[in-house]
């Protein structure tokens, strides 16, 4: 089914979405990926303050190209997801509804992420000059030393993704290849 | 004995950086059209749209086709009646790596360390395979290469007796694994032969090789048949949601190896299997 949903999102948006729905995300949501993780992991580990805000919001595992001037930023696309699988239930336990990324999680998430209640999209891989004509507006808010996996503000319209793993566990990679090959 | 000047080097490999990340060369593209036409998922055909879309908004606007613009691999045919004059042939290829990717606004996405890793913010250095042959000019093939269809390669020591069944069962095996996370669909590049590194470095010569091309060997050309029908029964399909083009291509290269082995390497690729070349 298709569906808009305004970013951040609460458990109840996070839990209404299903497996195999296509959302189109506007509002307010931020990337991380490999460093950005292992830094906020560090963080919470040493009981110190994130940078960020992580409950309600999406992170999308993103390392943008850079922006060429008068662009708002460059190529947008997804990066592999499985690579924040070991940093991922703890962000969760902290209240991170909603994941971007592409490909398998593991196990342990897809647990933690029936525990909390929140949702893994998939946006298309390879497809990162179409994905940044989503993005309005892009801010790194902090580590800003780690270059391209900085954490970013976005401001996003529309971003295409697909609901991979729902609050219940159903999960589209497995689903999805099943119902077509029995077609 | 033919001189070339470093810097017409620099200059074409800082082109070629910036080229093969905007562009994909004529064989990829028409693959990834033929693969909207053929798909029989409904999704995985909306999906191959939007990648044909992607492509036109990387033409239009010089926004590179993903964002991960890779480690630079460099394939050198470097003629042996040439004389490189004013740098050394290994600085000028990391020079023009350096200029194209941060004048061309790609992603600095490498490392110094393994461990430690800090960014080199240039995006060097670049890996460079040097092959000496006979004549006055050079060869360059410039190949970047993304990191979520490279971590999902693999390397198989397989034994004679395991045989093209055993070649098979391993290609299909690493592309299964594959799946979702390294962008189907596919081009994958296979080496057999050789040994342990000799294999990787066919399997990644066989992604700069044209889809449309086959093996000159009338075997292999048919071992590539076969595997693209059979990756393709898999399902997998465009972003892994399912679908009848999980892979646009196989292709294999192969070399002379032990008697004792059969090395097999699988190096994938996703549908962004950039490569540039020139001749110099
Ligand atoms: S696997 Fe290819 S398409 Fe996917 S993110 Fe990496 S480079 Fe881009």
């Amino acid at each position: 089914m298709d569906k808009r949903i305004t970013a951040p999102i609460d458990k109840e948006t996070a839990a209404s979405l299903k497996s195999g729905d296509y959302c189109y995300i506007s509002g307010v949501i931020y990337t991380a990926r490999d460093a950005a993780h292992k830094r906020m992991y560090e963080t919470i580990q040493n009981n110190e303050k994130l940078p960020i805000d992580i409950e309600g919001n999406i992170i999308y595992y993103l390392g943008p190209s850079p922006a060429r001037p008068g662009q708002v930023i460059g190529s947008a696309g997804p990066t592999t997801s499985s690579r924040m699988d070991k940093y991922t239930p703890t962000l969760l336990n902290l209240g991170l509804t909603g994941m971007i990324g592409k490909g398998k999680r593991s196990p342990e998430v897809i647990e933690s992420i029936k525990a909390n209640k929140s949702v893994y999209f998939a946006a298309i891989g390879g497809a990162g000059a179409l994905l940044s004509k989503c993005i309005k507006k892009a801010e790194v808010v902090a580590y800003d030393d780690l270059g391209t996996e900085a954490i970013r503000r976005l401001e996003v319209e529309d971003l295409p993704v697909i609901v991979i793993i729902d609050s219940e566990g159903n999960n589209l990679y497995e689903t999805a290849v099943e119902e077509y090959l029995n077609k | 004995m033919r001189e070339i000047d470093a810097n017409t080097i620099i200059s074409n490999i800082k082109e070629m950086c910036i080229e093969a990340n905007l562009y994909l060369s004529n064989d990829i593209e028409s693959a990834v059209k033929k693969a909207f036409d053929t798909e029989k998922n409904e999704l995985g055909k909306k999906i191959m749209g939007q990648l044909i879309e992607n492509l036109e908004i990387a033409d239009k606007d010089q926004i590179p086709i993903c964002q991960d613009t890779g480690m630079a691999i460099v394939f050198v045919k470097l003629g042996q009646d040439v004389h490189v004059t004013g740098m050394n042939l290994t600085d000028a290829i990391n020079e023009g790596v350096r200029q194209g990717y941060v004048e061309g606004y790609l992603r600095k996405s490498v490392v110094k360390d393994p461990i430690i890793r800090e960014n080199t913010k240039d995006n060097t250095p670049a890996i460079i395979h040097y092959d000496i042959v006979e004549g006055e000019n050079i060869e360059i093939t410039v190949a970047p290469k993304g990191f979520g269809s490279e971590n999902m390669s693999r390397m198989y020591m397989l034994k004679p007796a395991d045989g093209v069944e055993g070649i098979k069962k391993s290609v299909v095996e690493a592309v299964s694994m594959a799946g979702p996370n390294a962008c189907p669909p596919f081009v994958v590049g296979v080496g057999i032969g050789g040994n342990f590194e000799k294999a990787a470095i066919l399997a990644k010569t066989a992604l700069t090789r044209d889809i449309n091309t086959h093996h000159p060997d009338e075997h292999i050309a048919t071992l590539e048949d076969e595997l693209l029908n059979e990756i393709n029964a898999l399902g997998i399909g465009p972003a892994g949601l399912g679908g009848s083009n999980t892979a646009l291509a196989v292709n294999i290269e192969t070399f002379a190896t032990h008697i004792a082995g059969m090395p097999c390497a699988i190096n994938m690729c996703c549908h962004v299997n950039r490569h540039s070349r020139r001749t110099i």
